[in-house]
């Protein structure tokens, strides 16, 4: 059967066209000029070519960044997606409760950013918070504005608080949304709970595990509002990661042209390791 | 033209245009050798990834900023010999992968 082509569709892709041309490609095309340049504001510009690229490249503060950024995503990653799992799992699917269940979950996600990073500072005071002093009288040395380890304890455990829920809310939709008839067909051949979970849960979560995995890897990766709120990079630089340590660089110093070289090099950075988690997930389905 | 323009906003430069002129006609040139020569469908490649032509260029052009950065980081201007392994990169990647 001959298909019949009809070019027009194209024009109804132009809008998104047009609106991911305003609010994304321009605006890295012109991180890009900005990058090979050295400029001191009034849209005056001289040449540099490749030495803001080479400046970052040999900078410390960046690789230092870089690592504390990977441990930091590494971390909520291998927290949050296997938590999120098991309370979508633990979460009932019908009846009065689900609906308290989703309101619940959907909290912390309504907060805004800032407003979490005020909370969790308030909360994780050694002196007077209702966390900080808990731990402290359980006789632990607790002082997040002193301690890099209490400063990335509070801030993995904030994340973990803001972000599991929705990894939770996207299994329990793709858990919903599995048919009764593969759980009764397990129920006829007597499978056991685990078998259940490893052969048809898991295997229908896959595409929504995906898209879990990839937003909180992009988010946490890109990471700003909270630790700047709460510990403002410190103590130290110990939770600079690498987007106040840019910030500081673009609008603290005003120097444009390293803060667009470390810009590019951080965005290449989450289109590889993004591409990279798609195709390996995908792969894993396919086979 | 007056400061405020966009063209003086967005600080082009002749380098730079060239850059994404490359970047836009070689996204371009893909539709034409589709247009012309179809075959564009997935194949597995040594990696034992499905991928596509679109795949392929994509897998160079991110290759390529990477082989650069690295070589820019360790060897520092000029970036010749990078260059040579971007293309050895393309040809590995449209052959093979």
């Amino acid at each position: 059967m001959r298909k019949t082509v009809n070019q027009k569709a194209w024009f109804l892709v132009l809008p998104v066209f047009l609106l991911v041309a305003f609010n994304a490609l321009i605006p890295l095309m012109t991180v890009v000029n900005y990058s090979v340049q050295e400029t001191f504001g009034d849209n005056v510009f001289t040449w540099a070519g490749v030495r803001w690229f080479e400046e970052v490249l040999r900078s410390d503060n960046f690789w230092n960044a870089l690592q504390r950024q990977l441990l930091f995503t590494g971390l909520v990653l291998a927290i949050e997606i296997p938590l999120g799992l098991a309370i979508a799992l633990t979460m009932p699917k019908k009846g009065f409760w689900v609906s308290v269940c989703l309101v619940l979950m959907s909290l912390p996600l309504l907060i805004p950013w800032n407003v979490v990073g005020a909370m969790w500072n308030i909360m994780a005071l050694p002196e007077i918070g209702l966390l900080g002093k808990a731990i402290n009288s359980l006789g632990i040395n607790y002082n997040y504005t002193r301690q890099p380890v209490s400063a990335w304890f509070t801030l993995v455990l904030m994340d973990v608080w803001h972000w599991t829920s929705l990894v939770a809310l996207l299994c329990y939709a793709g858990l919903v949304s599995i048919p009764d008839a593969y759980y009764q067909a397990a129920k006829v051949d007597g499978a056991r709970r685990w078998a259940v979970f490893r052969y048809i849960q898991l295997p229908k979560l896959r595409h929504v595990l995906t898209i879990a995995v990839l937003l909180r890897f992009m988010d946490s990766f890109m990471i700003y509002t909270e630790p700047q709120v709460m510990t403002g990079g410190g103590p130290g630089s110990a939770t600079t990661f690498l987007s106040i340590d840019l910030v500081k660089k673009g609008i603290g110093q005003f120097d444009l042209g390293p803060a667009a070289a470390m810009s590019i090099i951080y965005f290449l950075i989450i289109l590889a390791l993004s591409w990279l988690f798609y195709t390996l997930m995908m792969r894993n389905q396919e086979n | 033209m007056d400061n405020t323009s966009l063209l003086t906003w967005m600080a082009w430069t002749g380098p730079t245009v060239l850059f994404f002129l490359y970047i836009f006609g070689s996204i371009a040139a893909m539709g034409v050798w589709e247009y012309f020569s179809p075959g564009g469908a997935p194949r597995r490649g040594v990696f034992g990834l499905d991928t596509t032509r679109g795949d392929r260029l994509f897998i160079t052009h991110l290759g390529s900023c990477f082989i650069f950065l690295a070589w820019l980081g360790v060897f520092g201007t000029p970036l010749w010999g990078g260059l040579i392994i971007a293309a050895l990169w393309a040809v590995f990647v449209f052959r093979y992968v």
